[in-house]
């Protein structure tokens, strides 16, 4: 069963409510009802053993399973009271609006400056002025614009796999979206790199409503204010992250988290 | 419980466990020795009393150093992080109540020319045993994580200050009836209020077992009986 924890929430505004979530694969059962919110303005991070579904979930969130046949979504995913799950939901704008970030870096195999333009210009049309502007602001939100503003017009893939995450960052932020999926982002950083995006992580909070996915606890607990932690396709734990990673109520939990698992 | 995974970390927990058991054999030993010696005016015992002390002070820096390394090296979460703050802080713990019996010690030894009232050490003595016990129990509760023992050790500690509070009276009246009797009872006094500082210890470590079981620490202020802050004896004329 779900154990939530009865915290002050209430000053917490839910952007994204999962309630009674299941997925399959084929005929398998994937994810077993979740029920959960995300808050706006918070992070939430997701953690539990490979396979556990969390990032599983977090697909489900900007509808990516959709690209792949076989795979389906029963219950509801509301977002600004909409459910996302619906079949009519325009997929594009909901992209636009949920932007992910995925474990490798994939800048595309452009321009620095290509790389973000590129995205805009498939949402909005605007003068180029308003792109230049839109360049930089997205940059400096993703911490690389004083590395990179005088190699705009190199290739993205000449920067180093830290900066290339943080250009996929870049890449997010640059739609304007109000929520950012991270799976994984750091696990192919080292840990100078890894500092520089849990410290953008916390700046991009005050703007938007973050969920990420993680391996290393101790990210979940540095970069979260809300901890998940996902087991065998269930939602074990939700709460206050200060609280899971010191006091968890479920063994579970506790085992996973210390190191105790199987 | 289950085990970790990483079996090094279970023999490194299971090393500080018996770090603090051993420490807190010391600490009993050491109080035990020092209050012996004040009692039977041993010159010698209350020596060996004040050398065992180092002892506690090694352990407790070897408790530190591992403690240290642990954060370093393991980064404890939740039961475990709690365990290994509770261990460093027990330490702490029964250093300090190394120190203060090695004080007592001490004082034995400046006072073993002299001869004292009977009923004087009658009250050292049922004070000590108190604060033994709730030593005794308080490492009992602690090895077993025993959060109801470490409750019980934390409520009778009310007790032992009410015994030192009628112990401090007893010497000012002593103090006052012979001005001779000054410079023996002023040893006494610091002997009984370093043993109420022992009892306080206990105290300590039990609401750190509280933490260290429930995750929380405990909600109600503990009742504290200790009133010698606020007692003024006048002499009547």
């Amino acid at each position: 069963m779900n154990v939530m924890s009865k915290d002050v929430d209430s000053a917490l505004t839910e952007k994204i409510s999962v309630r009674d979530l299941k997925f399959f694969y084929g005929s398998s059962l994937a994810l077993k009802s979740i029920s959960m919110p995300l808050y706006e303005r918070q992070v939430t991070s997701f953690i539990g053993p490979s396979g556990c579904g969390k990032s599983t979930l977090l697909r489900v969130l900007n509808r990516m399973y959709d690209l792949y046949p076989n795979q389906r979504a029963e219950g509801e995913v509301m977002f600004d009271g909409e459910n996302i799950l619906n079949p009519r939901q325009d997929l594009n704008l909901l992209r636009s609006r949920i932007g992910m970030v995925f474990q490798k870096p994939t800048p595309f195999p452009m321009s620095i400056y290509e790389n973000i333009a590129f995205g805009v210009r498939l949402y909005e049309r605007l003068p180029k002025s308003d792109i230049d502007a839109r360049v930089e602001s997205a940059l400096e939100k993703a911490a690389l614009w004083k590395e990179v503003k005088d190699k705009l017009h190199s290739s993205g893939l000449s920067l180093s796999g830290g900066q290339q995450q943080r250009l996929c960052i870049a890449r997010t932020v640059a739609i304007r979206p109000e929520v950012i999926l991270f799976d994984e982002p750091c696990s192919a950083l080292d840990p100078i790199s890894t500092a520089r995006i849990e410290e953008l992580i916390d700046e991009l909070k005050n703007e938007f409503t973050i969920a990420i996915v993680t391996h290393n606890m101790q990210q979940a607990a540095r970069v979260s204010q809300k901890t998940a932690f996902m087991y065998l396709g269930e939602l074990v734990e939700f709460g206050d992250t200060k609280k899971l990673f010191t006091n968890p109520t479920d063994t579970r939990t506790q085992d996973y988290i210390t190191g105790r698992f199987g | 419980m289950n085990e970790h995974t990483v079996k090094s970390y279970e023999d490194e927990l299971k090393l500080l466990d018996r770090r603090i058991a051993q420490m807190g054999g010391y600490a009993e030993k050491l109080l035990v020795q020092a209050m012996d010696a004040l009692e039977r005016r041993d010159p010698n015992l209350a020596e060996t009393a004040v050398s065992s002390d180092a002892m506690l002070d090694q352990l407790e820096r070897e408790v530190q150093d591992q403690v240290i390394l642990m954060i370093a090296r393991r980064q404890p979460l939740a039961n475990d992080l709690r365990h290994i703050m509770t261990v460093l802080k027990v330490a702490g713990d029964l250093e300090r109540i190394g120190d203060l019996a090695k004080n007592i010690a001490k004082r034995a030894l400046a006072v073993a020319s002299e001869t004292y009232p009977k009923p004087l050490m009658t009250g050292m003595r049922h004070m000590t045993e108190m604060v033994q016990a709730q030593l005794r129990d308080v490492l009992d509760a602690l090895a077993t994580f025993d959060a109801d023992k470490a409750m019980k050790v934390w409520l009778s500690d009310e007790q032992v200050d009410a015994m030192y509070n009628s112990l401090f009276r007893e010497l000012l009246t002593y103090m006052m009836e012979d001005p001779r009797n000054i410079g023996l009872c002023t040893h006494f006094l610091f002997g009984a209020k370093n043993i109420e500082r022992i009892g306080d210890h206990t105290t300590n470590i039990a609401e750190n077992i509280h933490y260290l079981v429930h995750g929380v620490p405990i909600a109600d202020d503990r009742p504290k009986g200790d009133r010698t802050s606020s007692t003024l004896i006048t002499p009547r004329e």
